[in-house]
């Protein structure tokens, strides 16, 4: 049974990676990652704007109240030495990939230009084997077209392309008019891996307090619908591989997604939910699957149900649709 | 040869540098103004730094002065090199052990930054009083002058004690010299080592306590050998001035720098000469050269070695021309003849006239006078007019100079034109905000300029007495040449103001020399609209004075660059760019490299922000033309209305307007008593923005006027008919109760008391239904609606006060018609802890004593010249004292047994005198019940009756009762204070009193932090904070001061947090003041010193309670009659990890950035704390009730 596959260039033992969340937060985190089994680990995100809100709100605090009053001229001791910038990302990146033996991937959401290439670079200097564009961005304002929303999104990753050489991956959103067309001019950008699709940030209300309340919820397998038909119609058609995230909660899900063309499949929820030796689960599940259904390897399955593969493409266009409204009326009316 | 490193720092700083590194050991505690010494002393042990024996010092914070110089003797004695650093109460403190140490000829030198003494009060600032209290200890007093000398002195006296075996102290002026910064010559480490011999560490070792060759020290001594003992030391003391001579020399041929016992300056020939010690010192010298360049014939002495005094060496000093001395002195020691230096010059020449061995032919004559108490500036003209008095044929003995004695008319007069200050120094003064980083700014540009090889740089720094809104004035000079100038600057060439108010508060232009140029900050208005927006008096100065002036709002340019408030880069930027102390590109160049050697640490983004910042201001900048006649026809505001007390007018108002130095002797109160409810007359308007009431919104639940730290919200609620007469902008809104519909409710908030802190806002739980976010109460802008709430001030303030009687003190919503009595401190904005002591000043105020351990409450309480303690309509308000800061506990303890003894006597009296003034009468009063708040009113109106029958009764025992008949009103006795005082330097104090089982009450305002003197830990500092003294976060667990006192069983004990749970604050203080006996409760009172949004503080409470950091519960030993479980906790398990309140604090995650495997592991072990903690809680409220101390009857 050969479960190895390719992702961003790199051979991974099987398709189970880990994704960028809190699970990753240590070198011991990490470690217990690679123990349960998984086959490379996204870091959590390196937030370039948290890092510049940490870096003011330190500065400002340390100075609050002081040389004001004489007898106390400042509240807290003199400490030059705090580090408010990336290094305790980059240290955890580096120790992480020089205590486990598959590859760390390193995970950026930058707001600026230079921050993009600055952290990029730091991060491939720390010893990541990739890095994940985690681009998180909400057109709130009216002005911006979808035009310059996609331009954004390619000059980030041509800029990053430039600047390092390790491969690197683009967490997607769904939220474009034309995925396909996106898709391709991110490949033609120079990207080596597309992750479809981020699950970010939705406000909730509380309707208790009336406020806006930051809220994420764990995904659910039927997530899984989005990227399955995007992976299914873009394998095959571009360059840079397909990592398929969201909705991974079985075995199942995950078998899904290599049939329609995923080269990696990312987990989480599922991981947050059932604890990290979950991942062993969800790779023996697999396992197990493709021996009941006599698969040899993971690459024959790859692309199978994919749209260029399945009898009828169409079933992945309106057909699609069509059938779903027509399989809802039932066998019986 | 070493090269010498120049380099700008303060006389702390200075010495601290010494003293590290030839000790080994020190043994700290925090107070002003020496604390930085402790704190430096600290850092560089945590940072690894070494002593010249390769070593770190190992730096141990103590509970008190007296453990300080406690530990330092045992440290001594078992052989270490040991120093300590204090001050003023301090010292005092460490006098027993001083005794000890000196009378065991140890080698010792303690650094002193001297400072006043607290006697009519306390005074922070600096003078020669606590040195002059020790020197009956047996320690040798060495002075220094200035910043080079505290650091030279330093080392001095360390080789000179290992030497002499006579310990030390080693004292500069507080403040004047410990907080001057200025440019010295560093000493290098070979250096220091070549002046300490290792032959007399070694010595000092042998001396030490040693089990392995044994003796004993510190034995009892009978009359048979006790005072041959005590003469045995003389030998070491005769050799000390020879000793410390040769050890100047011995500097000299290091450093080149010459030092002597006593220094002459002056002309050889002098016949008028000053002594004195000290930075006064320096003002005198640089005066004597003045006078002698024209004309005059004068000298000065100064003073190092002032104890023991070398007579030898003074009389070989003092010139044979001399004619007349005075000795001039920064102390006071009342009811003497004299003030110790003063005598001891008399002596020495009375017994050198008497040897024969006077240097003259003939005795001088010798005046001894008084300067500079309490910082108070000592300048080249006060100089001057002492050599004027020495030419008088009949001078003033016992003069003092700097005030105006018109009661004993001591005071010498003062020609205040006299101004010395030299054109080649650049002299500039700048008027900033505590908050807009005028100060640090400022540090900065003497760094930046003091760097310079060509420039010499000196700055001190004035701060006023509040914490919320302050005013900094900033004194720099800039120099070819060293700067010996310990004085403000007195003709300023260069004047920043960088908050435009400050025009309207006090004279800013009052120092400009002619042609200076005059820097404003001109926001909220453009520079072009500056000149119209000038007062028509700082118009005219300016045209008088032909200022050069510049523009800018900095406020707006720093905004536009995301900088907030902080306005400093901006204004350094404009002073570089016009004051020409350097050349424009230059001076923009070093700024910039300053400021990214600052920040760089701390990102690139505050780097590139403040970048920015320069370049903006250089666009913005702008000269305002000035015309030839002033155009406004705006006056100066009145420093305090018309309406204020004579007492507010006449000397009140002369502090505030910082004019206090021109108020003369008899102005003052003779024994330290001042007017209460005087900051009702600041009106500060110290925030742009401040809350608006929506009555339509409002739920009147009081929230908002609860935890309002400043007292600025209050509520009334009154007939409807009162508001014929209100002003048309007067909010009111129907009274949220049921079957009064006559009944109105007004929130009134005073907004020119307001600091804008916010909390009203957060703990407002009232929302709009059509906007989310919009409360019953919201910031705004103050200056559109301020002319309108002025009139509804006035018009609030007309409506009846509510009857206490009839308001319910057992909730929130009803303690808001309580009004404060305590009120517009100057406490920090959002500050914690006092809505405690409002709370205290409602539900108590007008039978309440309250004493105040020293600290932020005794300061923002008590600190001149005005007090928010308040009156009530009836003129009854708290009665308010601080006595020092360790014996809080004892002096409240007092009160209550005064109140016992008088009652008692009281009692007795109305007994004996019943059938006169009416047998009905005295049984009412001596049986009331006092409890509920109608009881003492129907009590009061006994008193009343009581006093009118008295005064009818003619038998001095009527007088007697009359004197004392008050206490038939139950006191409330409050001991208040923070967790400096009440887990450490008070600790023992607050333990005893608790066990006296008297009817007091303590309440610890718990900050976790010694806040008052700028966060230095404390005992009740949590695991993983980081404080001064704690900088790599503090490894032990804070102390369950709370479960020490349930163990005695009968005190009551609380531990609450208003932020989290207000009502049940409001019924601990309740149960408390109500329990007949002594109670304790802990008050979370969150602080600028945790680093936090302080707006956010009410949150962090109610943070610090859900992850069980802060468990809310109540003890009441009163339950324990009914045999019930007296242990009731308040607050529910744990909700939330400890790590989810802590990060909020930057005390807390700093740490994660210093140390994140260090910050990891104190958590997990905090956690594990909070967790075992709250076990043993759970256990105690689930006990039975038989299980406790019985109740004691």
């Amino acid at each position: 049974m050969d479960l190895t596959t390719t992702y961003m260039g790199m051979k991974l033992k099987h398709p189970i990676v880990a994704s960028s969340s809190p699970l990753s937060g240590s070198v011991a985190g990490v470690k217990r990652l690679e123990d349960a089994g998984a086959s490379a680990v996204v870091l959590f995100s390196l937030f370039e704007e948290q890092l510049k809100h940490d870096s003011a709100a330190l500065e400002y605090l340390m100075n609050a109240g002081t040389e004001s009053f004489a007898e106390s001229l400042s509240y807290l001791p003199e400490i030059d030495d705090y580090t408010v910038g990336p290094d305790t990302y980059l240290d955890l990146l580096r120790r992480s990939s020089e205590a486990v033996d598959i590859p760390v991937i390193g995970s950026l959401n930058g707001i600026t230009n230079s921050g993009w290439i600055e952290y990029a670079q730091l991060m491939q200097q720390a010893g990541a084997k990739g890095i994940e564009l985690n681009i998180y961005y909400i057109p709130a304002d009216l002005t911006t077209s979808g035009r310059a929303v996609e331009e954004r999104y390619i000059e980030i990753v041509k800029a990053v392309k430039a600047s390092v050489t390790i491969p690197v991956a683009v967490k997607l959103s769904p939220f474009f008019s034309a995925i396909g067309s996106m898709t391709k001019a991110l490949d033609d950008a120079g990207a080596d891996a597309l992750v479809l699709f981020n699950r970010f940030y939705q406000p909730d209300f509380d309707l208790e307090k009336l406020e806006v309340a930051p809220n994420l919820n764990l995904s659910t397998a039927d997530e899984i619908r989005l990227p399955l038909l995007w992976i299914a119609v873009l394998y095959g058609k571009l360059r840079a591989s397909l990592g398929a995230t969201r909705g991974v909660h079985t075995p199942i899900e995950i078998v899904k997604y290599l049939m329609a063309g995923a080269d990696a499949v990312m987990t989480t929820s599922a991981l947050l939910k059932n604890g990290v030796d979950y991942l062993t689960t969800l790779r023996n599940g697999l396992q197990a699957w493709m021996e009941m259904n006599q698969y040899q390897s993971v690459a024959q399955m790859k692309g199978s149900m994919s749209q260029q593969n399945v009898a009828d493409p169409t079933a992945f266009e309106r057909a699609n649709y069509i059938k779903t409204l027509e399989s809802y009326k039932g066998d019986y009316i | 040869m070493t090269e010498r490193q120049v380099t700008t720092i303060d006389g702390n700083e200075a010495a601290a540098y010494v003293a590290y590194r030839v000790n080994e050991v020190c043994t700290i505690y925090p107070i002003t103004p020496s604390s930085t010494m402790a704190e430096l002393a600290d850092q560089w042990a945590s940072e690894g730094v070494k002593n010249i024996w390769g070593s770190i010092p190992l730096v141990m914070e103590m509970q008190s002065e007296g453990g300080a110089a406690g530990a330092a003797h045992g440290a001594l004695q078992t052989g270490s090199l040991t120093t300590t650093f204090t001050a003023s109460q301090g010292l005092m403190l460490m006098i027993p052990n001083m005794y000890k140490i000196a009378g065991e000829l140890t080698s010792a030198v303690f650094h002193v930054a001297a400072r006043s003494l607290a006697t009519q009060g306390l005074s922070i600032f600096g003078d020669h009083q606590d040195v002059m209290a020790v020197r009956a200890t047996g320690f040798c007093l060495l002075a220094s002058a200035s910043v080079q000398e505290a650091h030279d002195m330093a080392l001095i006296a360390q080789a000179a004690t290992l030497e002499a075996r006579v310990p030390f102290i080693h004292f500069f002026d507080g403040f004047r010299t410990s907080h001057e910064v200025n440019k010295l010559t560093l000493l290098a480490d070979d250096e220091i080592r070549a002046m300490i011999r290792d032959d007399l560490v070694l010595a000092h070792r042998a001396r030490a306590l040693n089990p392995d060759r044994p003796f004993i020290r510190g034995t009892a001594q009978n009359p048979d050998v006790y005072f041959q003992s005590r003469e045995t030391v003389n030998p070491f003391y005769a050799r000390v001035p020879g000793i410390v001579q040769a050890a100047m020399d011995k500097f000299a041929g290091i450093t080149g720098r010459q030092y002597n016992l006593f220094d002459y300056f002056g002309d050889p020939l002098a016949e008028r000469v000053i002594i004195l010690m000290g930075s006064g010192a320096e003002t005198a010298c640089e005066t004597a050269e003045y006078l002698n360049q024209h004309g005059e014939r004068v000298g000065v002495i100064q003073v190092h070695l002032y104890q023991p005094l070398s007579a030898s060496h003074f009389l070989a000093t003092l010139p044979a021309s001399v004619k007349s001395i005075a000795v001039i002195e920064r102390t006071k020691e009342p009811g003497t003849s004299g003030e110790p230096m003063y005598l001891e010059v008399v002596n020495t020449l009375v017994e050198a006239q008497t040897a024969g061995t006077l240097p003259g032919a003939t005795m001088p004559r010798i005046i001894g006078g008084r300067y500079g108490l309490s910082s108070k500036e000592f300048t080249p003209a006060m100089c001057k007019a002492v050599f004027d008095e020495l030419s008088k044929e009949r001078p003033k003995n016992h003069f003092t100079v700097g005030i105006n004695d018109d009661v004993m008319h001591t005071s010498l007069e003062v020609d205040a034109s006299f101004i010395i200050e030299s054109d080649k120094v650049v002299r500039a003064m700048f008027y900033g905000l505590g908050a807009d980083g005028t100060v640090g700014a400022n540090k900065n540009s003497i760094k930046i300029i003091g760097d310079d090889p060509e420039f010499y740089a000196q700055g001190y720094f004035v701060y006023d007495s509040k914490k919320s809104g302050s005013q900094t004035v900033s004194h720099l000079r800039f120099g070819p040449d060293p700067i010996r100038a310990p004085y403000l600057v007195q003709s300023a060439n260069f004047i920043g103001c960088h908050q435009f108010n400050f025009l309207d508060r006090g004279d800013v232009l009052k120092n400009a020399t002619p042609g200076a140029v005059f820097l404003l900050n001109t926001s909220p208005h453009e520079p072009e609209e500056g000149w119209d927006r000038l007062p028509r008096p700082v118009q005219e100065e300016i045209i008088a004075k032909k200022l050069k002036v510049y523009g800018i709002n900095a406020e707006k340019v720093a905004l536009d660059n995301g900088m907030g408030t902080r306005i400093n880069t901006i204004m350094q930027t404009c002073f570089f760019a016009i004051s020409g102390v350097l050349p424009r590109d230059k001076a923009i160049e070093k700024i910039k490299y300053s400021i990214k050697k600052s920040y760089t640490r701390k990102g690139e983004e505050v780097v590139r922000k403040n970048f920015e910042a320069v370049d903006n201001t250089l666009i913005n900048l702008r000269e305002i033309k000035v015309p030839d006649r002033a155009t406004s026809t705006r006056e100066l505001p009145l420093v305090v209305s018309a309406n204020a007390p004579e007492f507010v007018q006449n000397v009140t108002a002369m502090m505030m307007a910082g004019r206090g130095d021109e108020l003369p002797v008899s102005a003052l109160p003779v024994d330290g008593t001042y007017p209460s409810a005087t900051t009702q007359w600041e009106k500060r308007n110290i925030s742009t923005f401040v809350p608006i009431w929506e009555p339509d919104i409002c739920i009147q639940c009081g929230n908002c006027s609860m935890v309002c730290p400043h007292g600025v919200i209050r509520s009334k609620f009154y007939n409807e008919a009162s508001l014929e007469t209100a002003p048309k902008a007067f909010k009111t809104a129907p009274i949220d109760a049921r079957g009064f519909p006559d009944i109105r409710y007004t929130l009134q908030v005073y907004l020119e008391d307001c600091t804008g802190c916010g909390l009203c806002v957060e703990v407002c739980p009232a929302k709009s239904k059509e906007q989310s976010g919009h409360k019953a109460i919201n910031m705004a802008l103050k200056e559109p609606v301020l002319e309108n709430e002025r009139a509804n001030i006035g018009f609030f303030e007309t409506l009846p006060e509510i009857d206490r009687g009839r308001v319910d003190f057992s909730t929130v919503r009803g303690v808001q018609f309580l009004p404060p009595l305590f009120e517009f401190s100057g406490a920090c904005a959002g500050c914690g802890e006092t809505p405690y002591v409002k709370l205290l000043s409602q539900l108590f105020g007008d039978r309440l004593l309250v004493a105040n351990a020293t600290g932020c409450s005794s300061i923002y309480g008590g600190n001149l010249p005005t007090t928010p303690w308040a009156v009530n309509s009836e003129g009854r308000g708290p009665a308010w004292s601080n006595s020092l800061f360790e014996d809080n506990a004892e002096f409240g303890l007092g009160f209550r047994l005064t109140a016992d003894k008088h009652l008692e006597y009281a009692r007795e009296l109305l007994k004996a005198l019943a059938g006169r003034i009416g047998e009905e009468l005295v049984d009412d009063l001596l049986n009331a019940e006092q409890i509920t708040e109608i009881d003492i009113r129907r009590q009061r109106g006994r008193m009343a009756e009581l006093k009118l029958r008295l005064r009818e009764i003619d038998d001095p025992r009527a007088a007697q009762l009359l004197a004392v008949a008050d206490q038939l009103v139950r006191r409330s006795v409050w001991i208040v204070g923070g967790d400096g005082w009440a887990y450490d330097i008070g600790s023992s104090g607050v333990d005893h009193v608790l066990a006296s089982g008297r009817d007091v009450n303590i309440l610890v305002m718990d900050t976790e932090v010694y806040s008052n003197t700028g966060g230095q830990m404390s005992k009740s500092t949590p695991m993983g904070a980081v404080a001064k003294f704690a900088a790599a976060g503090k490894q032990g667990g804070k102390k369950d001061v709370a479960l020490q006192a349930i163990s005695y069983g009968n005190v009551y004990v609380a531990r609450i947090a208003m932020g989290a749970n207000p009502q049940q604050a409001l019924l601990a203080f309740r149960e408390a003041e109500a329990y007949d006996g002594p109670s304790l409760i802990l008050a979370y009172s969150h602080c600028i010193a945790h680093g936090i949004n302080m707006q956010r503080g009410l949150d962090q409470q109610h943070l610090a309670v859900e992850c069980g950091h802060w468990p809310l519960f109540r003890y009441n030993p009163a339950v324990r009659e009914s045999n019930e479980n007296p242990f009731v906790l308040d607050s529910g398990r744990p909700k939330i990890p400890l790590k989810k309140y802590a990060y909020n604090e930057v005390r807390y995650k700093v740490l994660v950035h210093t140390n994140p495997a260090e910050a990891e592991r104190l958590m997990e072990m905090a956690q594990q704390g909070i967790n075992r903690r709250w076990s043993v809680y759970e256990d105690m409220a689930a006990r039975d009730g038989g299980t406790f101390v019985p109740k004691f009857k």
